[in-house]
């Protein structure tokens, strides 16, 4: 497509960047039709085609955008879809990406509005904060039909009460900094991110998989001072936030890198490995490139993972029908999705998809707690389709989808744990 | 660079009031006005032409398109109807002082009868929509432009779209039962119905391929077929253009109708297999698709036969695909392949010239040489069976002059279509891009007459004006009965 952007714009790198994807789309029209927004709104404006026009328009000008524009950019749940549609290879992740800071940095939000996104950025990213947050908010959690629907922080702050857990699991020690020895022969060594938000509602997910790895005889560590991926405040458009705890990663895993062999970067949540991959182009201009680079290389998602290492169950098959939900992060991505459901047919399970698999829950980071009305519909529609496929469990590779269709009538579980339980682990609380 | 027509400034002027006048009858969350939020409704997949209207609607039912139809009608308001806005010839481009009036929100799929073999579903459901309601019951609806996943059956009516199977099964206008249209009076028409052969003039063969300008079309009743037992596609790869055209002509002249019979060469192959990792033959010049379908039987028979007729041409490789993923990698590159040359040119002009297709290893040739005399690179990907030609002119929109070279070398290509005795346009439609041409293919009386067809339909000119015909002549004067 045509660009007007000045030779001063296009000296700078993020403007030049952008103008490269924005040239490789040739304006179709294939991305509307698996646009989750498109497909419920029907508009233009809320597809991928209309949203890159909206950022175009908005970065050739240079100037702060409309309350128009950022609506329907808010409304992109980044799930990237549309990537996976794209004839062209037009790397929309990139574009919104830098949208969304753009929209940080420019433009001007109310006030509720800003505080909401302020806290979710202090505080998601940090378990201890996020633990303290819930327990506190606890109490609330009987309250959140007093907030009204119709108020958008009224509505936002109910969708916080009603995605909280029930009860808080205890904190597990498996995501504290440490070795976990392989059992028997060691055939590799990997580092597992121990991640924000995922340990402190679901420990499980993560002890699965180090009682798993290591069984077949991997070693696994969680290595000191890594954390959060950054995912989360960067999807708000905070990008140093989002480059500060980036580097915090690439500083804690070049030290496993730069000791005995690394041979993987294992990430359980495919929101956070989407990410983790994306680091290299994060870093394509600062001196932290190389580390960047090799370690976006060695990132995988454990499905990944377990695929190239010959997953074996020890257990009979269990009998049960199970739905494989695709997370957006984990199909679209990174474009991770016979693995998953091979796994877990090898395991035993019968494997069933729902219609529409490449819609999107809803869940999309922070954005059913920012844009709840969108999320709830899509969410309806993704329970209804699981439902109808007559399973009696639903797996999915991400955090944020497996707290979204909790509400639903079947159980969410991870796949690893699903994997763990059949080679030898214990089975999943949650069935 | 096309032109449009001016804005009448007195509907300019009224902007305020046409709006305050729009929105009680769809409700103001359907209407956009916004400056930004328009400029994403300025063009369609002919990305090259831009302008953006007066407003954007985006009614739900039928009722609504006519109350909105019928006010525009009495304040002189020009009309510009949308599907999904995936047109490769400016069809739903709009006009500055054009409403548009969007489908995209009448996306339901209303009967399905499978007894009778016909579905009615409203103007805003996916061509691949259809099927998809369908398929379950092993059914399909037909016609497959590429596009398919996006565009929408109100459009594929406009423009009486094509696609790679429509060599066996028949372009939209041979699927279409009935249609459900709003006219420029606000009156609600049924059209046909859920049976073959509508009864006294054929107006469906009126209304289908006529760009928008008679009226909106809101419901479509089409034919859907029973899906065949299997299908193998064939890659059969070609040292030259002209000798995978000769190898077309040879199976079409042979009497053997493949389900799909497809044409990419070298540019196209390479920028496809980038997108759908199909195992395309990189080494060819230029490739053929060759879909057969029926039972295992009917499959090997055909197969063998179209092998033997491929050998004579010396094909550098002939590969049937083994699996149904293979099959579908190989369509999934082929659907895909206009937006696939995004990945090596930021843009292109999609030429959509019909020939006979005795005359395709010829105009093949020509098209090289013309390619080398403007210094632009085409990448070729058409449905060959058909003659329907897709030489894609690829350029640089940053760069003025080579978008106006782009724009002559492709008013040449079809203008050598008509000379070999071919037409302008095979399946997108006429829209702005071949508007000019027109005078090309037909006589001034010609023209006339197609002229007031419009006119009995839409005296005023409202709707989707400046398309299908030249501006350079006014619309004649002519009142319905």
């Amino acid at each position: 497509m045509q660009t007007r952007f000045t030779p001063t714009q296009l000296a700078d790198p993020e403007l030049a960047a952008c103008n490269q994807v924005l040239r490789s789309c040739v304006h179709c029209g294939f991305c509307t039709a698996t646009c989750p927004t498109f497909v419920l709104f029907g508009d233009e404006l809320d597809s991928p085609r209309g949203r890159i026009y909206l950022m175009q328009e908005m970065l050739e000008s240079g100037a702060p955008p409309a309350p128009e524009v950022v609506l329907h950019i808010d409304r992109c749940l980044s799930c990237l879809s549309c990537m996976t549609t794209c004839p062209s290879g037009v790397h929309y992740m990139h574009l919104v990406d830098y949208a969304r800071t753009y929209i940080e940095r420019t433009f001007h939000r109310p006030a509720a509005e800003r505080t909401l996104r302020a806290v979710l950025a202090t505080m998601l990213p940090h378990p201890s904060r996020f633990r303290l947050a819930l327990l506190a908010a606890r109490g609330l959690r009987p309250l959140s039909r007093l907030f009204p629907k119709r108020h958008r922080l009224g509505a936002q702050l109910r969708a916080m009460l009603e995605l909280m857990p029930a009860s808080l699991p205890a904190r597990s020690a498996t995501d504290a900094p440490r070795v976990h020895p392989a059992q028997g022969r060691r055939r590799a060594r990997v580092a597992l991110l121990a991640g924000c938000a995922q340990q402190v509602l679901a420990p499980s997910i993560n002890e699965a998989a180090v009682r798993l790895l290591t069984r077949l005889g991997i070693e696994v560590v969680v290595a000191k001072g890594a954390g959060c991926c950054g995912a989360l405040v960067h999807h708000l458009g905070r990008h140093t936030d989002a480059l500060d705890a980036a580097r915090r990663n690439i500083a804690a895993w070049q030290a496993e890198i730069d000791g005995p062999d690394l041979d993987a970067i294992i990430v359980t949540a495919s929101g956070c490995g989407t990410m983790v991959k994306d680091y290299g182009f994060l870093f394509r201009n600062a001196p932290e490139r190389e580390a960047a680079e090799s370690i976006s290389a060695l990132a995988c998602d454990i499905s990944e993972f377990l695929s190239g290492l010959g997953y074996e169950p020890t257990r009979p098959p269990p009998g049960v029908r199970l739905a494989y939900h695709a997370a957006c992060s984990l199909q679209h991505g990174q474009r991770i999705t016979a693995e998953p459901k091979a796994l877990l047919a090898r395991a035993g399970f019968t494997v069933v998809e729902p219609a529409e698999p490449h819609l999107c829950c809803g869940s999309a980071g922070t954005y059913n707690l920012l844009q709840p009305e969108i999320a709830t519909r899509l969410r309806a529609r993704k329970l209804a389709h699981l439902e109808e496929t007559g399973a009696t469990v639903i797996a999915a590779g991400n955090i944020g989808c497996i707290t979204q269709l909790a509400s639903g009538r079947l159980p969410v579980v991870h796949p690893v744990e699903l994997l763990d339980w059949m080679a030898g682990g214990p089975k999943p609380a949650v069935l | 660079m096309i032109a449009l027509p001016e804005p009448k400034p007195e509907v300019l002027a009224r902007r305020d009031a046409i709006l305050a006048g729009i929105a009680p009858l769809v409700g103001p969350e359907a209407v956009i006005d916004e400056p930004h939020c328009l400029r994403a409704y300025e063009s369609d997949g002919l990305a090259s032409y831009r302008q953006a209207p007066l407003a954007v609607v985006l009614p739900e039912t039928t009722e609504q398109v006519a109350a909105v139809l019928r006010f525009c009608r009495r304040e002189g308001v020009r009309v510009v109807p949308r599907g999904a806005g995936t047109s490769l010839s400016g069809g739903a481009l709009p006009l500055a002082d054009a409403v548009v009036i969007g489908l995209m929100r009448m996306n339901r799929i209303l009967t399905i009868d499978y007894v009778d073999r016909v579905a009615t579903v409203q103007a805003g459901v996916t061509n691949l929509g259809i099927t998809a309601a369908v398929a379950k019951k092993s059914f399909f609806y037909a016609p497959d432009p590429s596009s398919q996943l996006a565009c929408m059956i109100g459009g594929n009516i406009a423009m009486n779209s094509g696609g790679a199977h429509c060599l066996k099964y028949g372009v939209t206008a041979n699927n279409v039962l009935g249609l459900t249209i709003v006219t420029i009076e606000g009156e609600i028409l049924a059209l046909g119905g859920a049976h073959l052969d509508a009864a006294g003039y054929d107006w469906l063969g009126i209304l289908t391929g006529s760009e928008g300008q008679l009226a909106i079309v809101t419901e479509v009743t089409v034919r859907i077929l029973r899906a065949s037992e299997g299908t193998r596609a064939m890659l059969a790869a070609f040292r030259s253009n002209e000798v995978a055209g000769a190898c077309v002509a040879a199976i079409i002249g042979s009497g053997i109708i493949p389900v799909a019979l497809e044409f990419m060469d070298r540019p196209a192959i390479h920028a496809c297999e980038a997108f759908a990792h199909a195992g395309y033959p990189l080494d060819a010049e230029a490739m053929l698709i060759i879909e057969v379908e029926g039972n295992q039987a009917e499959q090997d028979d055909l197969l063998a036969r179209l092998g033997e007729i491929t050998r004579r041409f010396d094909p550098s490789s002939v590969r049937v695909a083994a699996t149904p993923e293979e099959s579908a990698a190989i369509w999934k590159g082929r659907k895909g392949a206009f937006g696939a040359v995004g990945r090596i040119s930021p843009d292109y002009l999609c030429m959509d010239g019909v020939i006979p297709t005795s005359q395709l290893p010829r105009v093949l040739r020509r098209i090289g040489e013309m390619s080398s005399a403007y210094g632009l690179a085409v990448a070729n990907i058409f449905h060959a069976g058909d003659g329907n030609l897709h030489p894609l002119i690829l350029f640089d929109a940053n760069d003025p002059q080579s978008m106006a070279k782009a724009e002559e070398f492709g008013a040449e290509i079809l203008k050598l279509c008509v000379a070999v005795g071919g037409c302008l346009t095979g399946e997108h439609g006429v829209g702005v891009e071949k508007r000019d041409l027109m005078p090309v293919q037909f006589s001034p009386a010609d023209l006339d007459q197609q002229r007031r067809v419009k006119s009995a339909f839409d005296p005023d000119w409202l709707l989707n004006p400046s398309k299908v015909f030249p501006l350079t002549v006014a619309p004649p004067v002519v009142r319905a009965a």
